[in-house]
């Protein structure tokens, strides 16, 4: 049997949406999208391109302030608190929900400076010696620790485009976030390198609440636990990963996973 | 259905459903033949039923090559995945369906019995007939991804199933009455069974069409079945 997902009802939502509306000027890019994800759960977004799946997920660490003519409606909650209220401190929220990007993005500074410079900045650490102990902490968790702890004041960007994304994970786990989006991370990867990504999410769940966002349903289906089906800026599906690629209940879901789309 | 953005897929799946439609043909044509075959004592026609039964074996090894090619190219998901894995379960099914008829062709000689005819013999074609529309209707249920039609096959297996019951009622008494043709009455006794063995099969398959088609499994109903040998 099915089980179709109610998006409101998970038990201990980390992340809750509630009608969320997005506007970039005046055209509506989400059209009212609720849902919650929860830490024990690798949530993919998939949908086409222009679907919202990405609008969406930058919602939830407030990655659209930076875009001038977008506007956000509705309600979005990390642990009950509303990360758009004034009160919120947006420097602090993108610490709780960092975000890995598409293409590698390291800074052009050391392995170790690319680790250690969230922390300092973020207060978690001054000593050298704190530093050191949450920059192995950090790699070993992005599975990267043993590949680089022999040059870890080479250049971030001399890594392999693999290692590069792993940096970045590792960057992101440093600050110790409880949320972690993924924006399309494996599409500049070769297969190898994705595999890693891809068990290096796996090793991840359950210790932050992952987000992913791919153009990739085979990745969809290989990381996630649950998938949310985006198009023309509806969550029109939201289910267990297993159902969705199995048996889809609504017939826009089943055209798109089975390459029947437009 | 909408058609695939990649058009080899969906010559990929018509070809599938083609080899099934001409798998189910032949093994319909096999039971009615060796039905036929054991009527009129025609020997020519039940080895050209135990022959033609290669024909089926290859289409089943075609189908599981394509089958895997498919799954390996195309990665087909959802309702394309349930009828990528039907049309693999059912050829399996299909091709036992077939060594069902074969054996049943091989029979004949057996059966062959001097200037007399066997009454209980004219007891079979209708149970065959039987069996052989419910392999016919699941394939025409899978090929129209009909799950109303394969909900009809899988009622009928009870007719066949009361049909075989019957059929062994008859035989022993016949079998004690003419303690002669006790050797042609146990092969007779085995055909019933085998028909009766098709008949569960075509159920078999028209639960795999029905989860095709739907997604969702039938719900578990009362296996009266064959009574067990008295």
């Amino acid at each position: 049997m099915t089980e179709a997902i109610n998006p409101l009802a998970i038990a201990n939502p980390k992340m809750s949406a509630r009608d969320v509306k997005v506007f970039y000027g005046a055209k509506q890019a989400i059209k009212g999208v609720s849902i919650d994800v929860d830490m024990d759960h690798v949530t993919a977004f998939i949908g086409p391109s222009g679907c919202g799946k990405s609008t969406f997920l930058r919602t939830l660490n407030r990655m659209n302030d930076t875009v001038a003519s977008a506007r956000v409606e509705g309600m979005i909650t990390l642990d009950g608190e509303d990360i758009y209220s004034p009160s919120m401190d947006v420097v602090q929220l993108r610490a709780r929900v960092g975000m890995v990007f598409q293409k590698p993005n390291p800074f052009p500074k050391s392995i170790y400076e690319n680790i250690a410079y969230g922390p300092r900045i973020h207060g978690l650490a001054h000593a050298k010696a704190d530093l050191d102990v949450v920059v192995e902490k950090s790699l070993r968790r992005a599975g990267l620790w043993e590949e680089v702890k022999d040059r870890l004041h080479d250049s971030g960007t001399a890594l392999s485009g693999g290692q590069q994304q792993r940096l970045c994970i590792g960057r992101a786990i440093a600050v110790e976030p409880e949320v972690i989006l993924m924006d399309e991370p494996c599409s500049a990867l070769d297969p190898i390198a994705t595999a890693k990504i891809e068990e290096l999410i796996h090793e991840l769940r359950g210790r932050y609440a992952i987000v992913i966002v791919t153009h990739n349903m085979q990745q969809a289906a290989r990381v996630s636990q649950r998938t949310a089906f985006f198009h023309l800026g509806d969550l029109v599906e939201y289910g267990v990963t297993s159902d969705i690629f199995t048996n889809p209940t609504q017939e826009r879901t089943k055209d798109y996973i089975t390459g029947r789309y437009g | 259905m909408a058609e695939h953005t990649i058009k080899a897929f969906d010559e990929d799946i018509d070809r599938l459903r083609g080899l099934i439609a001409e798998m189910g043909g032949r093994a319909e044509a096999a039971i009615e033949s060796a039905m036929t075959a054991l009527q009129r004592q025609d020997l020519v026609l039940a080895a050209q039923v135990v022959a033609d039964d290669k024909r089926i074996d290859a289409i089943e090894a075609e189908v599981e090559k394509l089958v895997i090619q498919v799954i390996a190219l195309r990665a087909p998901m959802a309702n394309d995945l349930r009828d990528v894995i039907a049309a693999l379960k059912i050829v399996g099914v299909v091709e036992r369906i077939g060594d069902y008829a074969k054996n049943i062709a091989k029979r004949v000689p057996l059966i062959m019995v001097n200037q007399r005819t066997l009454e209980p013999v004219s007891l079979l074609p209708s149970m065959g007939q039987v069996a052989s529309e419910m392999v016919h209707d699941a394939l025409n249920a899978f090929a129209a991804r009909d799950a109303d039609l394969a909900v009809a096959v899988v009622e009928r297996d009870t007719v066949v199933d009361d049909f075989y019951n019957s059929v062994f009622r008859t035989l022993v008494t016949y079998m004690v009455e003419n303690p002669k043709t006790i050797s042609e009455c146990a092969h007779l006794l085995f055909i019933a069974k085998n028909i009766e063995r098709i008949g569960d099969h075509a159920t078999n398959v028209a639960e795999m069409v029905y989860y095709a088609a739907t997604g969702q499994t039938l719900p578990d109903r009362d296996r009266g079945g064959a009574a067990a040998e008295e």
